[in-house]
């Protein structure tokens, strides 16, 4: 064997190494990396949402009569559920990236271990897994949003605050799923986030007005964030913006704002024991 | 400020860590000097990882004192783990990611710049021979690879101080030598290592010194040397017994070694000369099936300190 | 040596270990099987339905409820059975040697793969029997031989997408065909297959492709079962046409596990 030659590989160092400012940023390096070799995954994501609106804009929408919006205007069945499509989408990737991959980079992949054997802490963690996120939700939700207007589905200069709405729902469920994720132990325990968005999806006032149900069943309803979300869009693409608005972002602000939190200090007790 | 260059890496006193009503540690004292090769010794189950993980700074002390290159882990995780390397037990290697990806991207975590992390990752590709994989995945490395890989990886940042829990368990032979000797070729530099193992080969090939842990507590401390001059003797003489005949061969043997221990498919009698105590054996008309005389090891020091062997 | 026992024989001596696989783990799919079928009938069938109804211009000439019922019955089959034969399949196959341990005994390969069409065929009977329960308490079945005959019709049509899923599960070393699959093929599929509007909708190219998926052929058959509207000669046809893509995706399925198995 050759005697061991000193490289600079093994460089004794003594200065302290400088701390990592924006920590975040360099988790969502890691997920740039390994989605710069699945484009094709990340393109057709945005597929799902314009097949919803096709399907129901070239098929569906023949069969049902025109809604009128809260002011009293006729509004084409493909111009009404167009927001709501957008918010619902923004819904679910967002969800989807917080439960199922939070979930697997935690408990399999053992990623979040890793991470925080350097200078990164939880909250960079959080933070970078819910930027990453909301960047390719607004990627997508801007793309559908352009789709709309070539589509002709939009009738008001208040769409182009569609997209940060879209964002803001994203950053909403992103915050709350995430922090849900913290707690869930198995597999099985996914069966409840779909037991929970389903019904959201087919109930928040997405595929039919909100006057369609009864008084107290109504506020239920409106209790849910999806309808937040789908309200709020809604207003935004048809120009039917009012009060209630303020309200939605409120509420949809709040929300991420907490889960945020939740899931930053969850992360910090499961990982640094 | 201490002197930089003698003042203790790792300094503890009466750490403790506990996991609700279970004591993994119970008040342990260290002091790791720089450029030592640092062991803790012991059965799965003695507080070694939890140990190493309190000093890798993600594991919250539960009482005591522990300093790692002077600062307090409980505020200054962040700067103690910039300048360490940890090599867990488990591999952790990013499955998604290339080979040479997962040392640039480690690298990125560190705050270090694109181009420093790409030089980082070839030379230490080139160091733990696995070059030629560079742009493979993860999953087709073997074991041995991997390891030497997850190392490769600790040592990204340039560490001044590297941890490795368990370096070489579930390896086969020749791929924990090719482990050990890039260990070695570390030590030689001038890197600080601390390590845990409950291989005595390992803690003899790659230690200064260590410690004996048992049940949480040091059982014992000082370099591989000299805990087996202060714990055994020079030579050990194995005797096998057919079954069942243990008991009635340890009683005539009574007396003929400084030490005997009584293990269920051997007798080992402690002594500076082996060869002397088989002599004796025969003369006392103890016919074993088979014999052997080895010097000691940090096994028989274990033993004798805690009555168990390393394995159990 | 001793003659090498039958295929079923073969399949029968799995049974234990799909028994205990099947008892941790049908309360999941009792969610998504029942809970969100009865969700989508309520919001779909009855809420945007009403509208449908009440709007006088539907040429579907029956309620929009019974109209989508025999579709969500079909895609939901068809789901279910692609959601079993990727990711179960290839976990085992990639992660978890589970079928290389089972050939380590008297079973061979094509006794491996037999088990599983047989212990996924049990439970798209089982899944399909719960949703037509589903559908009978909405009353959209017109008569009892008619839900079995939709309950069959759409275990076939699981099959059809099930069997070349398999081949695929088996070939494939990372999951990323999965996500196109899905993306691609799966959802474009049930929006698009006559579930939920005649494809009569759609430009007349886009129609022609819709015959050649096996689903459409899946949504027209469980209709006419469901709604009595019968006519044989097509309804036949539609099972012919299934029974090819069984036939052939069982092929393909058999040489994709060889090719993977034998090569340890």
């Amino acid at each position: 064997m050759t005697p061991p030659t000193p490289t600079p590989i093994l460089g004794l160092r003594l200065t302290p190494m400088p701390l990592v400012r924006g920590g975040w940023t360099r988790v969502i390096e890691r997920t740039f990396v390994v989605y710069r070799k699945a484009w094709l995954v990340f393109l057709t994501g945005m597929l799902e949402p314009l097949f919803y609106l096709l399907s129901i804009g070239v098929g569906l929408a023949a069969l049902v009569p025109a809604f009128t919006l809260s002011d009293g205007t006729p509004i084409g069945y493909t111009a009404f559920i167009a927001p709501a499509m957008l918010a619902a989408s923004a819904m679910n990737g967002a969800i989807f990236d917080s439960t199922y991959g939070v979930f697997f980079r935690l408990k399999y992949q053992k990623l979040y271990d890793v991470m925080l054997a350097t200078p990164l802490r939880p909250r960079d963690i959080a933070v970078g897994e819910i930027v990453w996120s909301l960047g390719r939700g607004t990627v997508y939700s801007a793309a559908f949003v352009l789709i709309m207007v070539a589509m002709d589905l939009t009738s008001s200069w208040w769409t182009w605050l569609a997209l940060p709405a879209a964002m803001l729902i994203g950053f909403a469920f992103a915050g709350m799923a995430m922090a849900l994720t913290t707690f869930m132990r198995s597999w099985q325990d996914f069966e409840f986030v779909q037991l929970a968005i389903m019904p959201m999806f087919l109930f928040s006032a997405t595929f039919y007005p909100l006057a369609t149900y009864p008084e107290g069943l109504r506020l239920v309803v409106q209790a849910t964030p999806l309808y937040q979300g789908v309200a709020l869009e809604r207003a935004l693409t048809t120009g039917t913006v009012g009060v209630e608005a303020v309200g939605h972002v409120a509420y949809l602000v709040v929300m991420g704002v907490v889960g945020l939190r939740i899931a930053a200090h969850r992360i910090d007790t499961l990982l640094l024991r | 400020m201490p002197d930089p260059t003698t003042a203790p890496l790792v300094r503890a006193r009466a750490l403790t860590k506990s996991y609700g009503d279970f004591q993994a540690v119970r008040g342990i004292d260290i002091d790791v000097a720089p450029g030592e090769a640092f062991g803790f010794l012991g059965p799965n189950g003695a507080g070694k990882s939890s140990t190493m993980r309190m000093v890798a700074a993600v594991s919250p002390v539960t009482s005591g004192e522990l300093r790692i290159l002077g600062l307090d882990p409980a505020t200054d995780g962040p700067q103690i783990r910039a300048q360490i390397g940890v090599c867990p037990q488990e591999d952790t290697l990013d499955t998604e990611l290339t080979v040479r990806e997962n040392l640039v991207v480690y690298g990125r975590y560190f705050g270090m710049s694109r181009q420093r992390c790409r030089q980082r990752a070839d030379e230490l590709l080139e160091f733990v021979h696995l070059a030629d994989k560079a742009g493979g995945k993860i999953t087709a490395l073997s074991g041995g690879m991997k390891r030497r890989l997850t190392i490769a990886r600790s040592l990204v940042n340039e560490p001044r101080l590297l941890l490795l829990d368990e370096p070489t368990t579930g390896l086969d032979p020749q791929a924990r030598h090719v482990v050990w000797d890039q260990l070695y070729r570390l030590k030689q530099t001038g890197v600080t290592i601390v390590l845990t193992t409950h291989y005595m080969d390992e803690a003899e090939q790659l230690c200064d010194r260590l410690v004996v842990m048992d049940q949480g507590a040091i059982a014992a401390e000082g370099s591989p040397r000299t805990l087996i001059e202060a714990y055994s003797t020079r030579e050990v003489a194995e005797i096998r017994m057919g079954v069942g005949d243990n008991a009635v061969a340890a009683d005539k043997a009574e007396g003929l070694a400084e030490r005997m221990e009584v293990l269920p498919d051997r007798i080992l009698l402690y002594a500076d000369s082996g060869d002397a105590v088989l002599e004796a054996v025969h003369a006392r008309g103890i016919r074993p099936q088979s014999t052997l005389v080895r010097r000691s090891t940090l096994e028989d020091v274990f033993l004798r300190l805690t009555g168990r062997s390393l394995g159990e | 040596m001793s003659t090498q026992p039958g295929s079923l024989e073969m399949v029968a001596r799995q049974w234990d270990y799909f028994r205990t696989l099947f008892r941790r783990t049908w309360r999941g799919s009792i969610v998504s099987n029942t809970v969100l079928p009865v969700f989508f009938l309520l919001a779909m069938g009855l809420g945007l339905g009403g509208y449908i109804d009440d709007g006088g211009s539907s040429t579907i000439g029956i309620s929009y409820l019974a109209f989508i019922a025999p579709g969500m019955l079909a895609t939901n089959a068809m789901t279910m059975a692609v959601g079993e034969s990727t990711y179960p399949i290839w976990v085992s196959f990639k992660w978890e040697p589970v079928y290389s341990a089972r050939i380590a005994t008297p079973l061979r390969i094509v006794d491996v793969l037999n088990g599983l069409v047989a212990f996924l065929l049990v439970r798209l009977v089982l899944t399909c029997a719960v949703m037509m329960a589903v559908l009978v308490a909405f009353g959209t079945v017109s008569s009892v031989a008619g839900g079995v005959g939709a309950v069959l019709m759409c275990t076939l049509l699981g099959l059809a997408y099930a069997l070349p899923v398999f081949a695929l599960s088996a070939s494939i070393d990372d999951d990323t065909p999965f996500a196109l699959l899905f993306r691609l093929g799966i959802i474009p599929m049930t929006l698009f297959s006559g579930a939920f509007f005649p494809v009569s909708q759609m430009p007349e190219a886009l129609q022609w492709v819709a015959y050649l998926t096996p689903i459409w052929h899946g949504v027209e058959s469980a209709r006419m079962c469901t709604t009595g509207v019968v006519a044989w000669l097509p309804l036949a046809g539609h099972a012919g046409y299934l029974a090819v893509w069984v036939v052939a995706g069982w092929l393909l399925a058999r040489r994709q596990f060889t090719a993977r198995l034998a090569d340890g």
